[in-house]
């Protein structure tokens, strides 16, 4: 049976999740054996956090709480390395 | 033969000549759809278009060295690789369509809703995908890019990115552009490759070609030019050339006017980092630390605490070698939002909390600063400037609350130096008034100066003939702030654009300015213009 996970983190980068950060997101959502969602708020919409189309045209300002939810064989791993890159501010993400 | 001039706005500096190229437009329609094949035929050629594009942008992407171009091109990529966005074509081509009107179409649903946001950072992002686009249109007509040859002039409507990223600008050449801004992205890259740059370029006819002289600081591109055009064009590029050659041979040494004036040369600051390739010998310290960047990086909203501050200011302290540090004090608000700080929801932010009325309404954070900046101040000689300061009781508080700081370390134990208190001179009741100010020393921001005395917001790209430097009323002004620090023994300096901007030097001093503080790629062409002045006040 696969599990499932989820959790929250603000989103602190300037202008918001744009182009760099959403393709460092996606990039490392990709890597989990799971399907892993995104919202800009509990109730949903949920996004396939996989594409970065998809990101993007969600157009998540800054200062937004970021929902992740996760389901799959690698589901816990996928939401705890995704709210680690949120919270490093996409490390050595430049504002682009 | 006939010579054209076209006139266009400054947006890189630099000279060109060389062949014009005129660029595709990207907009020719579709090559008549090949459906003899069938679809599956049409599905194979898509895929292997989209695979063409994209290692085309891989290849591109690992000869870059600069993070922001890296972004554009890895923002490509991986909207490339997702199939939300290609399967709407594949799905339009199993109907039957036309391989590249279902790819255009695709596209265009998704330009469509990134030109419709209320955010210009993704309606710029539009042009990523039209350039993305055009390169799979490439791909699938079997066309190569058409390089330009080495030195050539591109003109056109637009240049993507990764087009002008592609391009071996080795063999110099330069840009004309009907459209664009020179805060486009283009423009920032080509002031970071040296290549000359012209935006918002006259028209020009159908079917130009021929050599062509590109002068970016005259706003001027003439094709086909006659003997009188390329001798006047050769003089001044061998006179720049020389100039600059001779400027920076000035570089280390102090500025002098004509006459014989010593006016101090500071360079503006952010993160220490900026300045490890810069020789504090080119310069008399740190006349701006715009410290907004020790709270762009708070990661889950954290803000600086008074240990990380301390140790941003102390290595610049470090750096400058016993020169002077100024450290602004958090100009957050205006264009410079902060979350947690700053009041969300205004209007007009650069009418709101901002600067210093943002530190006075949280005074918690402000001392925090003020404690960092005073244990600093401990190690070498560091200065306090307060932003956005409009009437003389603001600085009477933060007098006050510098005390309080300094206390609070000395009881607890700590050094805490001596550090003057000045003020930016931004809003123009604060220049019209000066003298009401209790001030160590006034450093003009001209950047807000100007904004406010002729009320053009400085993002509107529109304004820029009436957001004039050298309008006669901020002229006024600045001279004005200068006689008041003359006649008290004062200093005045001015931290703006303005003062890294040679076609201003002569204006400045005569306004009775000595000192300057500006980007330290500035310095050596200023201390040159300076050398040229006959008079400072």
């Amino acid at each position: 049976m696969d599990d499932t996970s989820t959790g929250a983190v603000l989103l602190t980068h300037k202008i918001g999740l744009h182009a760099r950060p959403s393709v460092k997101l996606t990039k490392l959502a990709k890597r989990f054996d799971a399907k892993v969602e995104l919202a800009a708020d509990a109730a949903g919409p949920w996004i396939d956090a996989k594409s970065v189309n998809k990101v993007m045209q969600a157009k998540i300002p800054q200062n937004v709480t970021l929902q992740f939810r996760a389901e799959g064989a690698e589901a816990a791993a996928a939401v705890a390395a995704l709210i680690a890159l949120v919270e490093a501010d996409f490390t050595d993400v430049q504002s682009a | 033969m006939t010579r054209i001039e076209l006139k266009g706005a400054f947006a890189a500096p630099g000279y060109a000549r060389g062949s014009v190229f005129m660029l595709d437009t990207g907009a020719a329609p579709p090559a008549a759809s090949s459906l003899a094949g069938g679809e599956e035929d049409a599905l194979r050629d898509f895929e292997a278009a989209l695979n063409t594009a994209r290692v085309g942008l891989e290849t591109l992407c690992a000869s870059l060295k600069d993070e922001a171009a890296e972004g554009i091109v890895e923002f490509q990529i991986a909207m490339l690789e997702d199939e939300s966005v290609s399967d709407p074509a594949r799905s339009a081509i199993k109907a039957g369509q036309g391989v590249e009107q279902a790819w255009r179409d695709a596209i265009q649903f998704l330009i469509d809703d990134y030109i419709a946001s209320d955010d210009a950072y993704f309606r710029e992002r539009a042009s990523d995908l039209i350039d993305m686009r055009d390169r799979v249109v490439r791909a699938l007509r079997g066309e190569a890019e058409r390089a330009p040859p080495p030195g050539a002039i591109l003109l056109g409507e637009d240049l993507s990115p990764t087009r002008f990223l592609s391009i071996d600008w080795s063999h110099g050449g330069g840009v004309a552009l009907v459209g664009g801004s020179p805060t486009a992205h283009v423009a920032i890259l080509a002031r970071s490759k040296g290549v000359p740059l012209l935006v918002g370029l006259d028209a020009p006819p159908a079917g130009m070609g021929g050599e062509a002289l590109l002068d970016a600081a005259a706003g001027r591109l003439i094709v086909e030019p006659n003997k009188a055009d390329i001798d006047r064009f050769e003089t001044c590029r061998q006179a720049a050339a020389q100039q600059a050659e001779e400027d920076a041979k000035g570089l280390k040494r102090p500025a002098l006017t004509l006459g014989g004036a010593r006016i101090t040369i500071y360079v503006n600051a952010a993160a220490p980092e900026g300045l490890d390739s810069v020789d504090p010998e080119i310069c008399d310290g740190i006349g701006l630390t715009r410290t907004e960047f020790l709270f762009d990086r708070g990661a889950g909203g954290a803000l600086p605490g008074e240990e990380a501050q301390y140790a941003a200011y102390r290595k610049l302290v470090d750096w400058a070698r016993g020169r002077p540090v100024t450290i602004r004090t958090l100009d957050a608000g205006g264009d410079k939002p902060i979350p947690g700080v700053t009041v969300d929801g205004e209007a007009n932010p650069f009418l709101g909390v901002r600067g210093a009325r943002l530190s006075l309404l949280r005074p918690d954070l402000f001392k925090i600063q003020l404690r960092a900046v005073l244990r600093a101040a401990a190690d070498g000689p560091v200065k306090i400037m307060i932003p956005m300061v409009t009437a003389p009781e603001e600085m009477a508080q933060c007098r006050v609350l510098l005390e309080e700081a300094r206390q609070e370390l000395l009881s607890g134990g700590q050094a805490a130096g001596e550090a003057p208190l000045g003020m930016m001179v931004e809003v123009p009741a604060a220049a019209i008034s000066i003298q009401d100010f209790d001030a160590d020393f006034y450093s003009i921001g001209s950047n807000d100066l100007i904004q406010y005395v002729t009320a053009c917001s400085r993002d509107s790209a529109g304004l820029t003939h009436l957001a004039r430097a050298d309008a006669p009323a901020v002229l006024e002004l600045i001279g004005r702030v200068a006689a008041h620090g003359r006649a008290v023994g004062k200093e005045v300096s001015l931290c703006g654009d303005m003062a890294g901007d040679v076609r201003y030097t002569d204006l400045l001093l005569a306004a009775g300015l000595t000192a300057l503080s500006m980007a330290p790629t500035a310095v050596a062409a200023v201390k040159g213009a300076i050398g040229r002045a006959r008079e400072a006040a």
